[in-house]
């Protein structure tokens, strides 16, 4: 045995630098685990907050629209234009709507999405959920006999989980418009050719793995900002702090899932 | 019957607290507190930042959770009984934040009237409507019902905190630095304010404070949290009086400050 792991005042010294790094990565881990629990508690007890969670579908969804409308629409323009080149040079300029319906829907729309709605959204639930923490709001409305994980957590987890799907399917439709105008101008193709064309590539599979896969990520954003602005400290830091963490994390963990969804949706394909 | 919360002349504590301990890590907060307050009455208690005032009434509330001992509210011990029950309870106490704590993305109205709402939903709108005008002409501050929280000076969000702990009616309210960051003006109203509503509502209080005169005017009893003991609870005069030199510097203190 090394003479130096003998030494008493060594261990102490080794084990307090890997509890340190260590024991707070799973800490982390095992309280995400209890708020997530937490969560579906109280999502199954009544009261039920419809009205706030509708308030909060309101906020998430159509306060998003304006922007995931602008970035679908240029997501489908400049796919378009740089697919366009490639598939000329084997003479097959009219797979471009099938091309670009395929990538929409099956990756190109859940991901900017997603990343769109973690930055807006996340980081919104991090920072007005953070201030709310350490300003003491959260305790008055505990003291006040109001649930505030109920409140507040459920209901922002719940819409954000709701929305998704609604604005990554809006935002596919809108991208394909945007590739349409593209197309129209350089082909002057149709309306209808080009969305039959396109709509006819598109599988049920694609759209419920896209579904499935905008739940996963909604719910990731919500469980995220939600859980680093529930347990901000440390002031307005901390408040920042919480609202940066919500956003990286969620993106994080989206190109995670994508990665795990993908393999596993190609297996069944 | 044999209660421990009811004394030798029969009065029943409101507040009735034993052995209270709570440490955060190495640091113990409140070491063996004990406090007894009585239906009607103001308890006034002081003590430097950070000395565990604040914990104090966090504890009370079932904000925090006691390491040990016993804290009986109206007769329920906080941190034995079920989350409902605990929102039952709280039905009955209100507590004023150091920071008002008011809801900063709802107008006054709707902080008056959301702790309602959520509480008693049968109320109709002009039952939710009255009890808002009785409260904010308790504060004397009617004419603020639209505005936001961030229209509103510091003695007025202080009121606000206040009409918004009172729209539940509660039998037991609790005050953290009431008259903190305030000029003495506003403070000598705040003061008032709490003498006022203890008339008005009936309820029995726990005042933190550091202020002295907030201490005198308010509190029937005085005490003072020094590391994590309390002083036996008195008439301000005879707390005030005392010669114990760490209390002594603490009065000097806020003497010189106040002048």
């Amino acid at each position: 045995m090394n003479p130096e792991l003998e030494n008493s005042e060594v261990l102490p010294e080794n084990k307090s630098f890997v509890s340190r790094k260590i024991n707070p990565f799973f800490e982390d881990i095992y309280n995400v685990y209890k708020f997530i629990a937490h969560f579906f508690r109280e999502v199954s007890s009544r009261p039920f907050e419809w009205k706030e969670t509708i308030n909060q579908c309101y906020e998430v969804g159509y306060k998003s629209l304006a922007l995931v409308s602008l970035t679908g629409f240029i997501t489908g323009v400049v796919f378009t234009k740089q697919s366009r080149p490639s598939l000329s040079t084997f003479g097959a300029s009219s797979w471009l709507p099938s091309l670009v319906s395929i990538a929409i829907i099956r990756a190109l729309a859940p991901l900017v999405t997603a990343l769109i709605a973690a930055g807006k959204v996340g980081s919104n639930m991090g920072a007005e959920l953070g201030s709310m923490k350490v300003t003491e709001q959260i305790d008055a409305m505990e003291v006040s006999a109001t649930n505030p994980f109920k409140y507040l957590v459920t209901t922002r987890i719940l819409a954000i989980t709701f929305m998704m799907p609604i604005l990554i399917l809006y935002t596919g439709l809108v991208g394909m418009l945007g590739s349409y105008l593209n197309v129209h101008a350089n082909e002057l193709t149709s309306f209808t050719a080009y969305f039959k064309s396109a709509f006819g590539t598109i599988s049920f599979l694609d759209i419920f793995s896209s579904i499935f896969k905008a739940t996963i990520y909604g719910f990731t954003i919500g469980v995220a900002g939600c859980y680093q602005g529930y347990n901000a400290q440390n002031g307005t830091q901390g408040v920042g702090k919480a609202a940066n963490t919500a956003v990286v994390l969620s993106m994080f963990l989206i190109f995670v899932e994508e990665l795990v969804i993908v393999q596993f949706v190609n297996a069944i394909r | 019957m044999d209660r421990e919360d009811i004394n030798s002349e029969g009065k029943e504590s409101v507040i009735y607290i034993r052995d209270l301990k709570k440490s955060f890590g190495n640091r113990t907060v409140l070491n063996g507190i004990d406090i007894d307050i009585f239906k009607g009455e103001n308890l006034a208690i002081l003590g430097k930042s950070g000395s565990g005032k604040s914990v104090l009434i966090k504890i009370i509330s079932g904000l925090l959770k006691p390491d040990s001992g016993m804290v009986k509210v109206l007769g329920i011990e906080v941190d034995k009984i079920s989350p409902a029950a605990l929102q039952q309870l709280r039905l009955k106490i209100g507590f004023s934040f150091q920071n008002s704590a008011l809801y900063d993305s709802m107008s006054v109205k709707e902080n008056l009237a959301f702790p309602l709402v959520r509480n008693k939903r049968n109320l109709s709108t002009n039952e939710v409507n009255e009890a808002i005008e009785g409260v904010l002409n308790a504060v004397g501050l009617s004419q603020t019902i639209n505005q936001m929280p961030s229209e509103l000076s510091g003695g007025q969000r202080k009121r606000i905190g206040i009409a918004r702990t009172l729209i539940l009616q509660p039998e037991i309210m609790l005050y953290d630095e009431p008259t903190s960051g305030l000029d003495p003006m506003t403070s000598i109203e705040i003061n008032n304010l709490i003498n006022q509503v203890r008339e008005q509502y009936h309820t029995s209080s726990i005042i933190i404070t550091h202020d002295l005169t907030c201490a005198k005017n308010t509190g029937d009893k005085v005490t003072m949290l020094l590391n994590g003991k309390f002083l036996t609870p008195g008439k301000f005069e005879d707390v005030f009086n005392t010669q114990e030199e760490s209390l002594r510097t603490f009065y000097d203190y806020n003497f010189i400050n106040s002048k």
